[in-house]
Formats: C-alpha cells, structure tokens, sequence
C-alpha cells in the first residue's frame, strides 16, 4: 500500500528531524533514496535546489515532491501529513505545557534562559542568509572580490524601508525580487 | 477575545500568507510574525514570540510549521493549531505539487533566478532588522548574564557549529539554575 508506506517514511522524518532546516536532509534522503528508491540522488539534489527557490520548509517541499511523483496528488497530500502528524502532537503537548506552567518560577527562569539564545539562533541564521545574498557564500571564508554590490545596495535600500517607513517584511521581499528581475533579466 | 468566522479566517489568512512568504529558512518566519501576529494583530507580545520559537526549536519538524501551530494553539486552542497548519503547508504543498510537473524548467528559468537573487537581499534585510530589535531589546535591559548568554550562544552555533538542540538545552539549565539561586536576584548577576 504505497499511501501508508508514503505517510510512514515521512512520519519518521518528520518526527526524527530535530534542529530544523539541513538537519532534516539525511533523514529525507535516507527514506527516499536508499528505503524505497523513490528518487534518485539527481532528483533529490534538483528537489533540494528547488526548496531553496520556493516558500515552505524543505521537508514539506521533499514530502510533496516524493508523493505527488509516486502516487499522484493524494500522495503529496498524504506525504506532507505524514511530515507534519508528529509536529502537531509534540508542539500541541509542548505549548500545553508552557501555557500551563508559564508564571511559575522555574519555568520562567527556563524560558529567560532560552529567549537569548533564541535571538542568537536567529542571528546566526541572519547572518548565513547575508553571507549568502552579498558574496554567493554561505559561511567563512569570503572573499571580498565576489562582493556583489546591487544586493548591497538592494540590501541597505530593504533595510532603511523597514525602519523607516510602514513597509513590512513582505513588501520589501517582493520589491527586491521585483528589482532583482529588472536588473539582472531585463538590464544585465 | 470572541472567536467567529472572521477570526478564523484571519488565522487561516495570516498563516497562509506567512508561509508563502517564508523563503530562505525557518527563522524567516520570525520577522513575519513579529510585524503580523505582534504589531498587526497583536495577538501575542514579543517576549511569547520568542518564548514560541523556542518551543517550536525544541520539537522535531520544520521550525515555520511548528511556530503557526502554537500561535494556533495559543489563540483558539486544537482547532486554532489545526487551522493554522492547513494554512502553513498549503502554500508548499500547492506550489511544490505544480512545479513538480515541469521542475527543470523552472529551475533553469532565468526570470525566476533574477527574482530570487534579488530577493535574496531583499530577506537578509528583512532578518537583519528583526535581529537588530530583538539584540537591542537584551541590550538595553543591561542585565550582564543574558546578553553574554546571548553572544556566547552566538559563537557556538556559528563558529564552533554547535547543534541548536544542545545550546538551547544548556541555556534553558543557566535559566533554571538562576531562578532557583533567587528570582529576584537578576540584575548585574554573572
């Protein structure tokens, strides 16, 4: 029954995937690759480049992609489920508790300890997606040769709309991709 | 706050729009949050974002779809987690079930290229500024232990390439462990 066998495989991804993002790859390309053959390495590279071009979580978008080349559109309804099935109940279970237990002391000593490191975790996030949009590269080394100065530009532009203007995030993702296209499709 | 179909629809709405907007990685979805679900709608204040990324870091799943089924969950309980997941994994499920159907075109598509490599600037803007508000906000409060906790967590997930799970644990027992010593005992402690 290629249904169940489609919501299983991403039901073990979905719950084994902690960390989020790339962690979740191995899991994936285990399940797809070498468990059931459902793609091949070329494919799933393509799937990997294409979640990088689209909106929705990797996971989501290996899920959808799998199911809907092995068993049509009810299998990338059912893959994509089966991802989320494990999300859904451990994260209701955890914001029960949290709302729960939020106020006591201990809990609130917890969740102080961890909201810096939440801005860490997402500045360190920031700073992989600018090292990626101004040099091509994702991490150190850079070089300052391969700087690319219309996304600096595109870059400070975003950043002076967002605070000082109403603009929100979405309206400046969608102007510089607009521009993006006007510049290097249409100008270069 | 009363819950018709309007607000549900709002839910629904918002979480759709977030998630089609999320591109780049997870933790692009805190800057939509914070402008839809802090500033816009205020349905939840900044602290609880942070304190919901938190959680959604914590369970296994994508880090997006796990901060709209708390913010679901928080506004309108099972069935507000529910909604809001339909309207997270709508936009991959739609959007990656029709390229599937011609992806090498897409891929190679120069008009799409041009767009996300705009874009892609467009989002480091975008992230920057969250991440700006969020470091002043543990800045200004000027309490020594949370922004060294901060830089440190920083250093490690970045440079030492330190797994998120493992930092977020050992911050969350710094945590416990100072509000154990004294829950009033906070500032200029180290």
């Amino acid at each position: 029954m290629v249904y169940l066998k489609l919501f299983w495989s991403f039901f073990q991804v979905g719950l084994f995937s902690f960390g989020g993002g790339y962690a979740a790859l191995p899991l994936i390309e285990e399940q797809v690759i070498h468990q059931n053959n459902w793609l091949s390495s070329t494919e799933f590279i393509d799937i990997i480049t294409i979640s990088q071009m689209t909106p929705g979580p990797v996971a989501i978008n290996t899920s959808t992609f799998v199911g809907t080349k092995v068993a049509g559109i009810p299998g990338s309804v059912i893959a994509t489920l089966g991802c989320i099935a494990p999300s859904c109940i451990i994260v209701v279970i955890l914001a029960k508790v949290y709302y729960k237990y939020k106020g006591i002391p201990l809990m609130d000593g917890i969740l102080q300890g961890l909201r810096p490191a939440v801005v860490a975790l997402i500045a360190s996030a920031g700073l992989t997606i600018f090292l990626t949009a101004m040099f091509g590269a994702e991490s150190f080394p850079i070089s300052l040769g391969d700087l690319n100065w219309i996304s600096v530009a595109l870059f400070l532009v975003g950043l002076a709309l967002l605070r000082k203007t109403k603009l929100g995030p979405i309206h400046v993702m969608m102007l510089s991709g607009f521009v993006g296209i006007l510049i290097y499709y249409v100008i270069l | 706050m009363e819950k018709d179909i309007k607000f549900y629809w709002t839910l629904f709405l918002s979480t759709l729009t977030l998630s089609a907007f999320t591109f780049g990685g997870g933790y692009v979805i805190v800057p939509l949050m914070q402008k839809r679900f802090v500033k816009e709608l205020q349905w939840i204040d900044e602290e609880e974002m942070l304190d919901l990324v938190a959680i959604g870091q914590s369970s296994p799943g994508p880090i997006a779809v796990n901060a709209s089924i708390i913010v679901g969950y928080r506004m309108a309980g099972i069935l507000g987690s529910l909604i809001a997941v339909i309207g997270t994994i709508l936009p991959p499920l739609v959007i990656i079930t029709i390229i599937s159907f011609f992806y090498q075109a897409f891929r190679d598509n120069p008009v799409v290229s041009a767009l996300l490599l705009g874009m892609q600037a467009g989002i480091a803007a975008v992230i920057v500024s969250v991440v700006i508000d969020m470091a002043a906000k543990i800045i200004k409060a000027k309490q020594v232990l949370p922004i060294l906790m901060m830089v440190l967590a920083f250093i490690a997930a970045i440079l030492l390439n330190i797994n998120i799970i493992i930092i977020l644990l050992i911050c969350g027992a710094v945590g416990a462990y100072t509000s154990l010593r004294g829950p009033h005992n906070q500032k200029g402690d180290s």
